[in-house]
């Protein structure tokens, strides 16, 4: 089955090193939230109704012209996998953890290179959404857009003329369109300008939000930019604003980088280097220090300070390294201590120079 | 410190989020931390709308007026979910919803979008009555930007081009 293949590796098609300005955004998402007339929300839904509402897509999905011009997305039930297979779905950004609230009702519906999936019986009846790595938000609509198109030929979505895509929250209504771009700020947080750039991003409408970490500094630095409203602009509008505020975003990370690599450069070096050491070495990892050497690693990887590593490894060992992936790696009683013992050896044996 | 969801256990993961600035900790023991994964990681918007949607139709209402329509017992024919329990969960119980609740809605949808109006996708399927009405919005939105633009050309255009939807509006009747 492919999903237990899923679950079994930490590493996704989203995390290649090979996308487009891909040493700032390390990833773009596309999401739309659809729903079938005739059926109530899924919260108001009975489990006879929301098995139906999972057959319904299931059906959609075989449908030669889908299949055609989609590919083929396999319907797995989520209480087909245990408890820690469904953390490790969320840790891969695969599906949402809503998903696995109430998830005897809930479904994925996953292709193989795990770029394009929809989440069945979230917040709405469908979630199509398309996750690739690197700046690419126009190909991921143009993925969603079409599996969309096809789904609507034979699914009955609820849609107003006025209103639009009818969502469970009205947050969503309209487009149902929710763009977003992973971006890698490691430049921006230690030159102490992220706060100023994020406040300025947070006021034309869009969502910033540090993923994990402490104060202001997200660990990792890793960020997420998202569009706030999904009603009154086209979905090209939608994704063109949070292009375009990126491509800023990418152009100060990079004037950043350079003013560190050119004026603190010894201090800039020995902090990678200093990182990359406790990473190969080390016998304890928190999640919390882990996430902060792999960002200088990446920077290192990026600036080309370091050179026998490769950047998706590290994207992947942040998502390796999460607390259900060791979990299924060296079973469940494991203490916090267990944990960041079993995480160093994970990152040393990843790391190990040839 | 105990776990601030269980408040038995130590904690022993502290998560720490940032939302556009704002900064939200939680402190929780392993196994109320498992369940929970914060949200931001997942790397997808998911912020908690629905306590705030609660309370902004709960401004929206007013207090005095918000007990006079519960009383009412207003609900959904459809689904039968309740106003009152719509302002509590923050989400609707099925499309007809946004019909049965516009009253409150309309000014709700507005407060989030700033617009009532979806300018994007429409289904395939939908009439072509529709998809023209929407086309000469789209051209009459373009013209008040080119005269505000003084652009007298471009406008020129699409006035033309909005009287030529127009005709095709009238003749699907
Ligand atoms: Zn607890
Ligand atoms: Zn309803």
């Amino acid at each position: 089955m492919a999903l237990k293949d899923t679950v079994s590796r930490a590493y996704s098609n989203w995390m290649a090193g090979s996308g487009p300005e891909n040493d700032i955004v390390i990833s773009s998402r596309i999401r739309v939230a659809r729903n079938m007339s005739h059926f109530a929300f899924p919260h108001m839904l009975s489990l006879e109704k929301a098995e139906e509402v999972i057959h319904a897509l299931t059906l959609a999905l075989e449908n030669k012209d889908l299949k055609f011009s989609s590919g083929h997305l396999e319907v797995s039930r989520m209480s087909e996998l245990s408890p820690v297979e469904r953390q490790i779905l969320v840790e891969k950004h695969l599906i949402s953890p809503d998903l696995l609230k109430g998830h005897e009702k809930k479904a994925i519906a996953l292709r193989d290179d795990e770029v394009l999936s929809i989440m069945v019986n979230e917040e709405d009846h469908l979630r199509v959404q398309s996750l690739l790595p690197g700046l690419q938000l126009e190909s991921a609509w143009d993925q969603v857009n079409r599996l969309d198109d096809e789904l609507e030929k034979t699914l009955d979505y609820a849609f107003s003329e006025r209103l639009g895509y009818l969502s469970a929250c009205p947050t969503n209504v309209g487009t149902g369109l929710r763009a977003s771009v992973m971006v890698h700020l490691p430049g921006l947080v230690h030159t102490d300008q992220i706060k100023g750039v994020l406040n300025t991003v947070s006021k034309i409408g869009l969502t910033v939000r540090g993923l994990y970490g402490e104060g202001t500094e997200a660990a990792g630095n890793l960020f997420q930019i998202s569009n706030q409203v999904t009603l009154g602009h086209s979905e090209n509008e939608i994704i063109q604003n949070i292009v375009s505020v990126t491509k800023q975003l990418q152009e100060r990370e990079k004037t950043a980088r350079k003013a560190l690599y050119n004026e603190r450069r010894s201090q800039l070096e020995d902090r990678i280097g200093r990182s990359y050491g406790i990473l190969k070495y080390a016998r304890i990892l928190s999640t919390d220090e882990a996430m902060k050497r792999f960002s200088d690693l990446r920077l290192g990887i990026d600036l080309n300070i370091i050179t026998d590593t490769k950047p998706e490894l590290v994207t992947e060992l942040m998502v390796l390294t999460r607390p259900a992936f060791l979990v299924s790696k060296a079973g469940s009683d494991m203490t916090v201590f267990e944990r960041d013992v079993k995480r160093a050896e994970l990152v040393r044996n990843k790391l190990k120079v040839k | 410190m105990l776990c601030e969801k269980c408040h038995q256990n130590e904690a022993a993961v502290h998560f720490t989020e940032v939302i556009n600035g704002k900064k939200k900790e939680m402190h929780l023991c392993e196994s109320c931390a498992s369940e929970l994964q914060p949200e931001g990681f997942s790397f997808m918007p998911q912020i908690n709308f629905h306590n705030f949607l609660g309370g902004l139709m709960g401004h929206n209402v007013g207090p005095g007026s918000f007990t006079k329509t519960a009383t009412k017992d207003l609900s959904c024919e459809v689904c039968g979910l309740s106003e009152k329990e719509f302002a509590r969960r923050g989400l609707l119980g099925c499309g007809e919803c946004y019909e049965s609740f516009k009253h409150t809605l309309d000014s709700l949808v507005k407060r989030i979008h700033g617009t009532n109006e979806h300018n994007g996708k429409l289904p395939e399927r939908s009439s072509d009555r529709v998809k023209l009405i929407k086309e000469i919005e789209s051209l009459r939105n373009q013209l008040r930007q080119a005269v505000e633009a003084e652009e007298f050309e471009r406008a020129a255009q699409l006035r033309d081009s909005i009287r030529d939807v127009e005709k095709r509006l009238e003749q699907e009747g």
